[in-house]
């Protein structure tokens, strides 16, 4: 369970906006974290985002298969992303690295941005408590299920 | 319930006799591909699991193309790194600066995908194999990291969108144009999560490298693969590449497509994408007259031997517009020597261009030719997204390289017919 409040952004964020390609020579946290979001946003990284959930809309994390896209968001403290849709590379690799995401078109829709926001992750449930509208995200597979609960795809093959 | 060609591939792969659209899988890989910016993050992880070799030094490529020859102090750090995880893999397919092209280029120039094989690439457009009837998508650093030490790989069986292909393109009408159609009809979410298979009458008169530009770009609709059946254009230019068995596969009759959409070549016209999406489509004529600052003719999308002779006759006995510039980077070394021997280098210094060695460089406003703010280029790349080379208020107009070399010339977005 995570509450936090909401950074809100549009449809189709692509991964060269979330961390552009001139900053991937240093794929340091620090610098992924110092970058993240500023090509759309330039005060985003500016503020100490421990907590916070972000929120898109269609295809979310689209173009490059760059990892460091859910790393830099990560790294900056947001606890997880709730979009319409995500891009199918920018899915895996939150998976991957044990990033929460959840898809809810109607979350996305909704919320607006500043709102305060708890994503219960065992059930899907997200509710604005802001507004008090509740939703509920799609489940994830049991495999994709047992990949989050080893805490990434490295250590659920570590452990196959 | 038949299958598609994408989940026969898959099928193959898995050991099973069908799967079905939706289904998780695990599927042996053929070759896992990475560059300088991924392997090192990778490498990272695969040494810190504790893995020791990859499954299998032949089926590792690492190909060091986007900072090189390297940028800065730091790109020559992951360069350094990637370079010495291949040394202590003892990789058979590893490419520095000297030999290397631009990964999506380089690996079937030199034979390393094959039609009926499964590719994995931590680099988006490693779809673009599916020119050869393999099945290849981008994954992430995780993904390939883990691909190394298990040769295997999780996909959800896509479901497929076909494109049926009829007529035959004019003059001046390539791969881009094509690609760039169907994206703006489809949008840059139209094939999410799915595959992209292309069909009918219309694959015939498409030469590959039209094929690798086609299937380069399936994930710019936000598909996982774009797949084209393999016919004797395919086994023409295998043959001399490919020494391995291999498996060509088709689409059942039955198999179930959740759309079809159709497009007549001999009606397409040249085709541009305005910023900042490349579902932004034009037409040349619709936009003629468009004001440019610059030209990038290169990339894994638009930098092979093709592209690189349809600019020089464009080019042959013309000059670049006064004031604007123009970057030309042929893909790979093949490619580059191919250029100087058949008189094309001379061409492009004569018409007043600047050629680089193979990289991807400007297309994702890495080096060699970035633009600042108010700046527009257009640019035989495959995204033309804010910032994606270069400033966030710089502009890219996304075209193939007739009209990119024709732009140059007018001095303005046009199409060949209106220089020549």
């Amino acid at each position: 369970m995570v509450k936090g409040k909401v950074y809100k952004f549009g449809d189709d964020v692509n991964t060269d906006v979330i961390i552009p390609a001139r900053y991937l020579n240093d794929p340091s946290l620090e610098n992924m974290a110092r970058h993240c979001m500023e090509d759309i946003d330039p005060e985003f990284p500016k503020v100490d985002h421990t907590g916070d959930i972000m929120v898109g809309g269609w295809n979310f994390g689209c173009g490059s298969s760059r990892e460091h896209a859910p790393v830099s968001i990560k790294a900056c403290g947001v606890s997880c992303v709730i979009a319409a849709s995500f891009a199918r590379i920018f899915y895996r690799n939150a998976i991957n690295i044990g990033f929460p995401i959840l898809e809810c078109p109607e979350a996305a829709e909704a919320i607006a941005n500043g709102d305060t926001v708890s994503v219960d992750f065992e059930t899907g449930v997200i509710k604005d408590e802001t507004t008090g509208e509740s939703f509920q995200a799609a489940a994830f597979p049991p495999f994709i299920q047992a990949i989050i609960e080893a805490g990434g795809l490295i250590n659920y093959r570590k452990k196959a | 319930m038949g299958m598609t060609m994408t989940q026969k591939i898959l099928a193959a792969h898995v050991g099973v006799e069908s799967v079905k659209a939706g289904e998780l899988v695990e599927a042996r890989l053929d070759l896992c591909m990475s560059n300088d910016i991924t392997s090192p993050v990778s490498a990272d992880i695969f040494e810190q699991a504790g893995f020791d070799k990859v499954f299998d030094k032949d089926k590792v490529a690492i190909i060091l193309d986007h900072y090189t020859p390297c940028k800065d102090i730091d790109s020559a750090r992951l360069s350094k790194k990637a370079r010495e995880f291949a040394k202590k893999q003892d990789l058979t397919h590893f490419y520095d600066t000297g030999v290397v092209g631009i990964e999506h280029a380089l690996v079937p120039e030199k034979g390393l995908a094959a039609p009926g094989e499964i590719i994995i690439g931590a680099d988006s457009h490693t779809c673009t194999y599916g020119a050869l009837g393999a099945f290849s998508t981008g994954v992430g650093s995780t993904d390939l990291a883990a691909s190394w030490a298990s040769g295997q790989s999780w996909f959800k069986v896509p479901s497929a969108i076909k494109v049926m292909l009829t007529g035959k393109p004019s003059k001046w009408v390539t791969g881009k144009d094509v690609i760039l159609h169907l994206i703006g009809e489809i949008g840059v979410d139209g094939a999410l999560y799915k595959s992209i298979e292309f069909a009918g009458p219309g694959v015939a008169e498409l030469s590959m490298d039209d094929r690798f530009t086609i299937s380069n770009m399936a994930i710019e609709a936000g598909g996982k693969n774009g797949i084209f059946p393999v016919d004797e254009k395919t086994l023409e230019y295998i043959k001399g590449r490919v020494d391995r068995p291999y498996n060509v596969y088709e689409a059942d009759e039955d198999a179930e497509y959740e759309r079809v959409v159709e497009i007549n070549l001999s009606e397409l016209k040249n085709t541009v994408s305005l910023p900042h999406l490349p579902s932004n489509t034009r037409t040349v004529d619709e936009v003629k007259g468009t004001h440019i600052d610059s030209v990038v003719i290169g990339s894994c999308t638009n930098g092979r031997m093709e592209d690189m002779r349809i600019a020089a006759e464009i080019f042959k006995d013309r000059k670049v517009a006064k004031g604007i510039r123009v970057n030309i980077v042929p893909a790979t070394q093949d490619i580059y020597l191919q250029c100087i021997e058949e008189g094309i280098m001379k061409i492009f210094i004569e018409a007043g261009c600047a050629v680089n060695t193979p990289s991807c460089g400007p297309c994702m406003g890495g080096h060699m030719g970035v633009m600042c703010e108010g700046e527009r280029t257009i640019s035989t790349t495959n995204r033309n997204f804010v910032g994606r080379m270069g400033h966030v208020e710089s502009e890219i107009i996304l075209a193939s390289p007739a009209v990119a070399a024709a732009s140059a010339v007018a001095g303005y977005v046009a199409g060949p017919e209106d220089i020549m």
